[in-house]
């Protein structure tokens, strides 16, 4: 016999390999309402199969715990078994002698602190306060509610105008989402399930680009009414769209020289290509809208006079002032805040960075967007400093690793001290601290300063995104309720004590996503065609096709490929590249139809109008 | 056109056809359980799984369309095996004791079960902890729930009343009342279309025999039954009876073969309201700048009951007049019991109704005197008294037919067609034109528009120069458009009758059931047949009815006429109400 042997995967660990992988992704596409007193119990049921039974608390417990909560589920529980449980998850957490038991026992204690309610409803009445209302996941997570089973059926019947007219039904800017929208969709779609989740986007803009010349939507009787949106943003525009749609005279009030708020002034084109968004722009403009270009509600026309010459007023005017990080040397010559880059960019007065060394401090999105274009302004080099980890940052994974594609550095760990100043007052350096990674709060770990020396980054730019902010003093001056900056409504969008006010959009719920923002300008108009005493339909002509039938057998999700870096990285032209017509055919066909197959069929599945 | 190839049929069917229909077209009927035609077509039983040719997986008929060229297995070993363990599954958690269900031999779980032959099952049996009993007139035992879902789709889609809800996921999901805990707490109308399309014994209504019986044996009390008019549309349906067979003449002779002593026809106390509710019309019609309009008809309750709980607003509206059943009783335990000499406590009156709510009309505390002596004491449904006649071994086709007991045995044609949507109204409206015109008009003719099965329908007549502008809506969802319309003001009607139930009483809740089928339709033609045939045409024509007045009630809406015939609608609430 050897001494030693090389182990080697068998067949039987592929296997349980394989099964741990496939729940995984079954966790990952969890349906919201899921009652959480038996998912406790399932949950619970794994963590005990993994105990290797040595200890009590983990070997005995557990089992204990699950009988007391079936004993909840099947309606033999007293109240003082929810106590029970509590005191015997505690326990176990304290005295389990490695992590399997005990992070078991934390667990239960999360659900039943969290979930106490459920826990007695189903004692007191067996039943579970979670509705199971929509079973559509990525409808229900798409905040604008796109028709997304619907859309992809027309794409895989090659109808791809009518599947771009069903999108508009409810979200008006396909092309601008087809290219950037975050797409929660994709989050819990249920192929994951099989497989992966669907390219809900990537489809979405094949169909776009694939739509021709779109048909204009018909627009209803005038109403006479008239509507002042102020801001021309994707939110505004969206609303404006829908109201104008509706019968009603609508007018947009817009600060800047052009359309498109943050699509334009936030977001470099070589994400969003300009005449995308101005082609986009242009058919919304169809339904007729009046836009007054270069106005500054509050300062150019008073609030007053505005809500007195309209019926209703729909406030989105965004995020769009800069946030300082307060640290000595901001205001030196070469610090420049990502707004104020980018929306340099979107009016197309290019900066020059040719030779200059930059660093960018943020982790968002926009970090990644001003560094990107840093890039793609000519500079030498581009350092990106985060206090935190990586894959702490909030931007999109796929954002990251684009901008270290494109050449960026991501200096993490770094958290920003001073920004060093040359005699004349320009930018010498940035002064980072090393961070070391703390306890976790709100799922990401604290940065603390590490026990080392400053790093210094000599620099002739420093690109701050460390967020925006909103201007709405004008607004809370004329009476709006502000808190911290953002305009308060309601999640119908009205506004507390002013009769005729809505607000949405990233001024009511800080920097936020395009799709968000879309989705407050849909509701709004609802709202404000209720507020007048109409109840306008926003319906769709598209008939859909038969629903195939598909055996779903597990197959690869297809993925947008991006121009090679070094060809992409020296201009502002689009870096992603689009779903050829046999990729698009194939995803779409990857499709589950959670509309007709499941509880969809049965509630809330299609929404048809709204 | 496809055409598509089942059981190696071809068949050719429009486009958007479903397997089942196409099958159907083929001459090939493949099982369901959960399905009822436009419905619910959500494939939760998969019990009509098919084999489609090309595919792995096995498809639901019921709900997913036929492809041009598709070949079809209905009973392919894998379609075959696969509806088996469904049923077997469903039968693991269904309370399997047939012998003692309300269903059994009219159940279509048992039906799919023995035609597939299953004689054993493998699995454990997983039954439901029960509900504590309830005296509640809607009875659900969630032992024998399927989930097909059915009474959630007509409670929500066509009654609009969304009473059911699923509750609960995974192994726990379950149907239940949505908002409050219990039936009896909830705004219920009382309907029991949720009762005629539950597929097996889950849901059924309190059974009243039992206390029926024991008044009928019980030699101090006198025993006196109404049959409403649209029983007659019905029950010879368990019998293998038509309604030419199964008259109301017939089922008063079962009644008295059992041993009831009196047999009366509601279709009097319908002429009766008419007479009342026609008034009352009238009257309000002269003070058309003070009275809210429109009337709305009373007498179904489960519209009341409905009106109460969930458009308060228009309670006011509703006509004072009693339905039919509770003036029947009035009359039986003032006018009759003093003219038979009885004290009306030695009285035990009994309706045979084709509804729940009618159960729970006649506890109500405004239809009793002081002492809790009910002027009804006990309904029955349409299948309750089909029991009835089950249990004391009759065979009612045997029986020849028998007279109704006088003096309140006589009704009218227009008494007759209360029991379809639009007979109220045309009731009314041929006594309302008498009374306005002075004229008779052509009752085979002039009310046309009100029948049919259309949900919502709407008239205009010409009473002599006043225009009366009129609305039925059968069916609680109908209602709901109608009084949004109406509260919108959207429409302007000056007289509505409503009817809780699809199609009015003759698809009552508590009418026989036939599993997938929409009976009113083939049940309302018969009351209106009667009505041609019959020589009295008119309420107020009613010889019984007249001596009742010229006896005893004096005028329409008068003081004694109030006193027993009229009700206060606001004496009583439902559980929400404010």
């Amino acid at each position: 016999m050897s001494r030693l042997s090389i182990i080697t995967q068998n067949s039987d660990q592929k296997t349980v390999e394989e099964l741990y992988k496939d729940l995984e992704r079954r966790i990952t596409a969890s349906q919201p309402g899921l009652c959480p007193v038996d998912l406790a119990a399932s949950f619970l049921h794994i963590c005990h199969s993994q105990s290797c039974g040595k200890c009590t608390p983990c070997r005995v417990g557990l089992g204990r715990l699950e009988d007391l909560i079936q004993q909840v589920l099947d309606g033999s529980a007293q109240e003082s078994t929810v106590d029970l449980i509590e005191q015997t998850a505690e326990s176990i957490f304290l005295t389990a002698d490695c992590a399997i038991g005990q992070e078991a026992a934390r667990m239960v204690l999360k659900d039943v602190r969290g979930f106490r309610d459920d826990y007695l409803e189903h004692i007191r009445h067996g039943r579970c306060k979670g509705l199971q209302n929509q079973p559509v996941p990525c409808v229900f997570q798409c905040p604008a509610g796109v028709d997304i089973p619907g859309y992809i059926s027309l794409i895989h019947e090659k109808r791809y105008a009518d599947a771009v007219r069903l999108i508009r039904k409810d979200n008006p800017f396909p092309a601008v989402c087809g290219l950037i929208c975050e797409h929660p969709c994709e989050v819990r779609c249920r192929r994951t399930m099989v497989d992966d989740a669907i390219n809900i986007r990537g489809l979405k803009r094949f169909a776009t680009e694939h739509e021709g010349k779109p048909k204009p939507f018909a627009r209803a009787e005038a109403t006479g009414k008239r509507i002042a949106v102020i801001g021309g943003g994707p939110s505004g525009l969206s609303a404006a769209f829908y109201l104008s749609l509706m019968g009603h005279d609508v007018t947009v009030f817009e600060q800047r020289k052009r359309l498109g708020g943050m699509l334009r002034y936030g977001i470099p084109a070589y994400r969003l290509p300009r005449e995308v968004l101005d082609s986009e722009i242009a058919f919304l403009r169809q339904t007729g809208f009046t836009v007054q270009t270069g106005v500054s509600v509050g300062k150019d026309k008073a609030i007053a006079d505005l809500r007195g010459e309209y019926d209703a007023l729909y406030i989105s005017i965004g995020a769009h002032t800069d946030r300082k990080i307060g640290i000595e040397g901001e205001d030196a010559k070469g610090v420049v805040s990502a707004v104020e880059l980018l929306r340099a960019i979107g009016d197309d007065e290019m900066p020059d960075y040719t030779g200059l060394d930059v660093v960018v401090i943020g982790g968002g999105n926009v970090a990644m967007d001003v560094a990107r274009s840093a890039v793609r302004l000519g500079a030498k080099s581009v350092k990106i400093a985060y206090r935190r980890r990586r894959k702490d940052m909030t931007a999109l994974p796929e954002e990251v690793e684009g901008a270290i594609a494109d050449g960026c550095e991501v200096m993490e760990m770094m958290a920003p001290v001073r920004i060093e100043t040359t005699p004349d007052g320009r930018v010498a350096a940035m002064i980072l601290q090393p961070q070391l990674a703390g306890l976790i709060k709100g799922g990401r770990p604290t940065p603390v300063p590490a026990h080392l020396p400053e790093v210094r980054v000599p620099c002739d730019k420093v690109l701050v995104a460390i967020g925006q902010g909103i201007d709405s003093r004008k607004f809370g001056e004329y009476g709006i309720p502000i808190v911290r900056g953002k305009i308060e409504a309601f999640d119908w969008s009205g506004v507390s004590g002013s009769e005729g006010i809505f607000a949405g959009g990233d001024c009511v719920t800080g920097p936020a996503t395009v799709i968000r923002a879309i989705a407050a300008g849909k509701v709004a108009a609802a709202n404000i065609d209720a507020y007048l005493g109409y109840n306008h339909e926003i319906t769709s002509d598209v008939t859909l096709p038969r629903i195939r039938f598909d055996d779903h057998e597990p197959r690869g999700r297809i993925n947008m490929k991006e121009r090679p870096a070094a060809e992409r990285k020296h201009d502002f032209r689009l870096m992603e590249c689009g779903m050829t017509e046999e990729e698009a055919l194939a995803e779409s066909s990857r499709c589950l139809h959670c509309d007709h197959f499941g509880y969809g069929i049965f509630k809330g599945g299609r929404i048809a109008k709204w | 056109m496809v055409t598509v190839t089942i059981d190696n049929k071809t068949v050719t069917v429009p486009e958007s056809t479903t397997i089942l229909d196409a099958a159907r077209a083929a001459g090939i009927r493949i099982p369901t359980l959960c399905y009822w035609k436009d419905l619910n077509e959500i494939g939760a039983c998969r019990v009509c799984v098919v084999e489609v040719e090309g595919y792995d997986r096995l498809f639901t008929a019921c709900n997913n369309k036929v492809d041009e060229g598709m070949v079809i297995h209905t009973n392919s070993a894998k379609a075959l095996d696969g509806r088996r363990t469904n049923v077997q599954l469903i039968l693991s958690e269904h309370n399997t004791s047939c012998t003692t269900c309300v269903r059994s031999g009219n159940c279509r779980l048992q039906d799919i079960a023995g035609d597939l032959n299953i004689l054993d099952n493998p699995y454990p049996l997983h039954l439901p902890k029960p509900k504590a009993p309830s005296d509640f007139p809607l009875i659900r035992d969630n032992q024998k729930c399927i989930k097909c879902m059915r009474c959630v789709q007509v409670c929500e889609k066509v009654q609009k009343t969304g009473i059911w809800d699923v509750i609960n996921t995974g192994a726990q999901t379950s149907v239940d009342v949505t908002g409050v805990y219990s039936l009896e707490d909830s705004d219920c109308a009382l309907c029991g279309q949720c009762i005629t399309h539950c597929p097996v014994g889950a849901l059924r209504e309190r059974d009243d025999t039992a206390e029926v019986l024991r008044a009928i044996h019980d030699p101090d009390i006198t025993t006196v039954v109404q049959i409403a008019p649209s029983v007659r549309a019905g029950w010879g349906e368990p019998f293998g009876l038509g309604p030419e067979t199964a008259t109301v003449k017939r089922l008063g002779a079962a009644l008295r073969t059992i041993g009831v002593d009196y047999v009366f026809d509601t279709d009097f106390s319908a002429d009766l309201t008419i007479v009342e509710e026609a008034s009352e019309l009238l009257e309000r019609l002269k003070h058309r700048d003070t009275e809210k309009f429109p009337m709305f008809t009373s007498c179904c309750p489960g519209w009341v009951r409905y009106c109460k709980g969930h458009f308060p607003q228009f309670v006011d509206q509703i006509s004072t007049s009693k339905s039919p059943q509770q003036m029947f009783g009035a009359m039986i335990k003032s006018y009759f019991a003093e003219k038979i000499g009885k004290d009306p406590k030695k009285i035990c009156s009994i309706s045979i109704m084709p509804c729940l709510a009618k159960k729970a009309e006649c506890a109500l505390p405004t239809m009793q005197d002081a002492e809790g002596n009910r002027d009804v004491d006990y309904v029955l449904t349409t299948r309750e008294v089909s029991r009835l006649i089950r249990m004391c071994h009759i065979v009612p086709g045997d029986l020849p037919e028998e007279e109704m007991d006088a003096p309140l045995g006589i009704g009218s044609g227009a008494g007759n067609i209360f029991g379809a949507s639009g007979g109220v109204m045309e009731a009314a409206l041929r006594t309302a034109y008498v009374k306005v015109t002075g004229e008779r008009p052509d009752p085979d003719h002039t009310f046309l528009a009100l029948r049919g099965m259309k949900g919502w329908k709407e008239a205009e007549f010409n009473l002599a120069g006043t225009k009366l502008k009129v609305a039925v809506a059968s069916g609680l969802g109908n209602a709901h458009d109608l009084l949004t319309a109406l509260e919108k003001g959207d429409v302007h009607y000056d007289f509505v009758e409503i009817m809780a139930c699809p199609g009015g009483c003759v698809g009552g809740g508590g009418q026989p059931i036939r599993d997938g089928a929409e009976m009113a339709p083939l049940r309302a033609p018969t009351l209106y047949r009667q009505d041609e045939a019959m020589k009295l045409r008119f309420s107020h024509e009613n010889p019984a009815v007249l001596a009742c007045y010229r006896d005893y009630l004096g005028e329409p809406l008068s003081e004694r006429a109030e006193e027993l015939l009229h009700t206060d609608q606001h004496g009583w609430k439902m559980p929400g109400e404010a």
